[in-house]
């Protein structure tokens, strides 16, 4: 089996960690990962922002970049279900036939990380240990998009030492929402809000996830409120063993800012 | 504890409100209106929920309501001629009125023939779109509204800011204050039933002395020529029966081809709305019938921008809308804004597609944007409106409209996505602006490698999140290393 990883841009930019527990998670499940060295981005934030000509580029580029891959995994429900609604439409309005046709042959191959697990693989224990209080939230492409279903839920039961945590209001927005969180930051906020009300309420020690983009929103709020709660995408605890804590070196793996970094 | 003083009453008015990121402010400061908005909806939400449940066929149920409706819309025309032939003949009069004016112009014509000078309605969110009361008050025509939630907006002078429940974001004891105040009844209790009661007293006066009424419509039969009104008081019911004259505006999307679709539409439109399984009182009535309820009866066809939606193929998906709010219960935004920040009388998601459309894009752009596309408002509606994908095509007809003007061509978020598609088409620039963003982002990073602030744009992050800094090496970075080290 040979998979090739389409990491995205803002886990190749902000979570490298996520990239490599999922090299480290799939080489353990026997599969053969590969990396295309040029990939960039799907063009979610283009398309959803109303930049129909950019994103279309954008999904061009992916779409002829995965010709030839066995099975595209993708660790961002986001981006998956970018690639399965909008893609169609972008292509029927702005591309030909033989790029619809392409994606066509594409659309079965692409898989997000739990779907390819569960689906594909059909695993649900992966061998991880992680011994910790944790609960789960269903980002909203991930529930109603792609219908994970109690797939993810099922991968974390199977994680020995893992303590799972019921959030409540599971199908409420974080209130990320891409570009909405800066044009709408503060009904953003509010919903941040709102949202954090339920995660802290279950007394986790890590927020999970299986897209970086709710969690760099969840977990900007952990930080700034000192709420000693850290955000942790679902491969990065798939990924770890008795062996090894794979890929969650934490902020330890973060650039340092500059000396001087309170200059405010 | 007085509701919203004229001073600061919101504005519904499309062209004149202000973007929503801004009308949202002052409620996400308000306590009180939040607690409000939040419990009733918690509320509606969950009595839905659980009826929904019951009905194994759900989603065949959302199917069939959704594929009735787009018959009616796909033969638009000819169902209402149907309508109109079938209704004339049982002794209705049916005008059309291609916007706002002219229907108000026609509404006010009736009015002047019938010598009236007061009008009862019934809850029309489509009178409120054509902002019909000001208008008749202005020409000297008083209209009563009948509906419990309108008599308190009336009352307290406020604006409906849900459609089903306009005044939910108002509670009890605020009622009970506009009633006592506005009544001028003393020691009034703050319990439902006295509530109902003082109203109860002000309404059946108007009832009995009132002879022309305004009612909106929930359907119109093509094949019967009949109209349809649903309704939990029963004080439209007095309103449909009672007068001499009644007069029904409907927006053109309202039609049904046979009176059999009423059986789907009927049960999804309960459940959806109020969480019931059937509405408590439900009104058909066909033309006039000789010593049985109004004498005249008038219905007034309403487009007003409907059928430039309906030109749009992709967008016509909007005139499905059957007004049950269920979209607006289920929205994470709407349930921290309420409906004012909306800026129209058609809150919520449905509203942030349906305002933009009916204003011909011209005023409400920021209403696309007032969404994080998380999809709720798509998986409850009964007639399966995709309200993610139009907000996407209406925020794609928005920027095309925005990018031509010079002032938003340095917009800093114009120009960021337009920067960062150059940058995402080429991997090696992509990789090289990783590398700049390291050193440009140093500055802002504190010794731990997070954000903490940010200029200009940013700073509508990090005013309430931190951001997580950049990891010492990206991911491929990391892979090419490997590679390397492999070899």
């Amino acid at each position: 089996m040979r998979a090739s990883l389409f990491i995205t841009c803002y886990n190749d930019t902000l979570f490298p960690e996520t990239g490599r527990a999922v090299v480290t998670l799939l080489e353990r499940l026997g599969v053969e990962v590969e990396f295309h060295p040029q990939q960039t981005c799907c063009g979610q934030m283009h398309a959803n922002t109303g930049f129909r000509g950019e994103a279309f580029s954008l999904a061009k580029r992916l779409i002829c970049m995965y010709g030839e891959a066995e099975a595209v995994v993708i660790p961002s429900s986001s981006c998956v279900a970018m690639i399965r609604d909008q893609y169609a439409g972008l292509v029927e309005e702005l591309g030909d036939g033989a790029l619809g046709r392409e994606l066509e042959t594409l659309l079965p191959r692409v898989y997000e990380l739990s779907e390819f697990l569960v689906d594909r693989l059909g695993v649900e224990d992966v061998g991880a240990y992680f011994p910790h209080r944790v609960t789960y939230h269903a980002s909203c492409h991930g529930l109603r998009a792609l219908n994970l279903g109690n797939g993810p839920l099922r991968l974390l039961a199977k994680v020995r030492g893992l303590e799972l945590a019921p959030l409540k209001n599971l199908d409420r927005c974080c209130g990320f929402g891409g570009t909405f969180a800066i044009k709408n930051g503060e009904v953003s906020s509010a919903m941040l809000t709102a949202k954090l009300q339920d995660v802290l309420a279950t007394g986790s020690e890590y927020c999970t996830a299986l897209d970086n983009s709710c969690l760099l929103h969840l977990g900007g709020a952990l930080h700034r409120q000192f709420a000693g709660m850290k955000t942790i995408h679902m491969a990065e605890i798939l990924a770890s063993t008795q062996d090894a804590v794979a890929g969650h070196p934490g902020d330890g793996d973060l650039l340092p800012g500059a000396p001087v970094g309170s200059w405010r | 504890m007085a509701v919203s003083a004229a001073a600061d009453r919101p504005i519904l008015d499309p062209a004149r409100a202000r973007p929503f990121p801004e009308a949202a402010l002052p409620v996400l400061r308000d306590p009180q209106l939040r607690k409000n908005v939040a419990h009733a909806i918690d509320v509606i939400q969950g009595k839905r929920a659980r009826l929904v449940a019951e009905k194994a066929d759900w989603q065949a149920l959302r199917a069939s309501a959704s594929r009735i409706k787009d018959v009616a819309l796909q033969n638009l025309g000819a169902y209402l001629e149907e309508f109109e032939a079938r209704c004339t003949a049982a002794g209705g009069v049916v005008h059309w009125a291609a916007d706002a004016s002219e229907a108000r112009r026609i509404i006010l014509d009736v009015l002047r023939a019938e010598k009236a000078t007061e009008v009862i309605k019934i809850k029309t969110m489509t009178s409120a779109e054509i902002e019909l009361n000001p208008f008749l008050e202005a020409a000297g025509i008083r209209a009563h509204e009948t509906d419990l939630a309108e008599i308190i907006l009336q009352l307290g002078e406020g604006e409906p800011s849900h459609i089903v429940v306009p005044a939910l974001h108002v509670n009890r004891s605020q009622v009970r204050e506009i009633f006592a105040r506005r009544m001028g009844i003393e020691d009034l209790p703050d319990d439902p039933e006295a509530l109902t009661a003082a109203a109860r007293r002000v309404l059946r006066a108007k009832f009995l002395s009132v002879p022309t009424a305004i009612s909106g419509a929930n359907f119109l039969i093509a094949e019967t020529g009949s109209v349809v009104v649903v309704e939990s008081e029963g004080n439209g019911r007095m309103c449909l029966t009672l007068p001499r004259t009644l007069i029904t505006l409907a927006g053109i999307e309202k039609v049904l081809p046979r009176f059999r679709d009423l059986e789907v539409m009927l049960q999804v439109l309960a459940r959806s709305a109020t969480g019931e399984r059937m509405n408590p009182y439900t009104s058909l009535w066909t033309g006039v019938t000789a010593g049985d309820g109004p004498e005249r009866f008038h219905v007034v066809l309403l487009d007003n921008g409907r059928s430039g939606i309906l030109a749009r193929e992709r967008e016509r998906q909007t005139l499905r809308c059957i007004r049950c709010a269920a979209c607006m219960n289920a929205c994470p935004v709407y349930r921290q804004t309420g409906g004012h920040a909306y800026g129209s009388v058609y809150p919520g998601p449905i509203g942030a597609i349906l305002t933009p459309q009916l204003q011909g894009l011209r005023h409400a752009q920021s209403l696309p944007y007032a969404s994080s596309l998380c999809g709720a408002c798509y998986e409850v509606c009964p007639v399966k409106i995709n309200i993610p994908e139009v907000l996407i095509d209406l925020r794609a007809q928005v920027t095309d409209q925005e990018r031509q003007r010079a002032r938003r061509f340095f917009d800093p978020l114009y120009l960021g996505l337009r920067v960062a598609h150059l940058v995402f088409a080429r991997a090696w620039l992509f990789h090289a602006a990783q590398c700049l963003g390291r050193v440009g982002l140093r500055p802002f990073t504190r010794k731990d490698g997070w954000i903490h602030a940010l200029p200009g744009v940013g700073a509508k992050w990090t005013e309430t999140r931190d951001l997580r800094g950049l990891p010492q090496q990206t991911f491929h970075a990391w892979w090419a290393e490997r590679a390397k080290g492999a070899k």
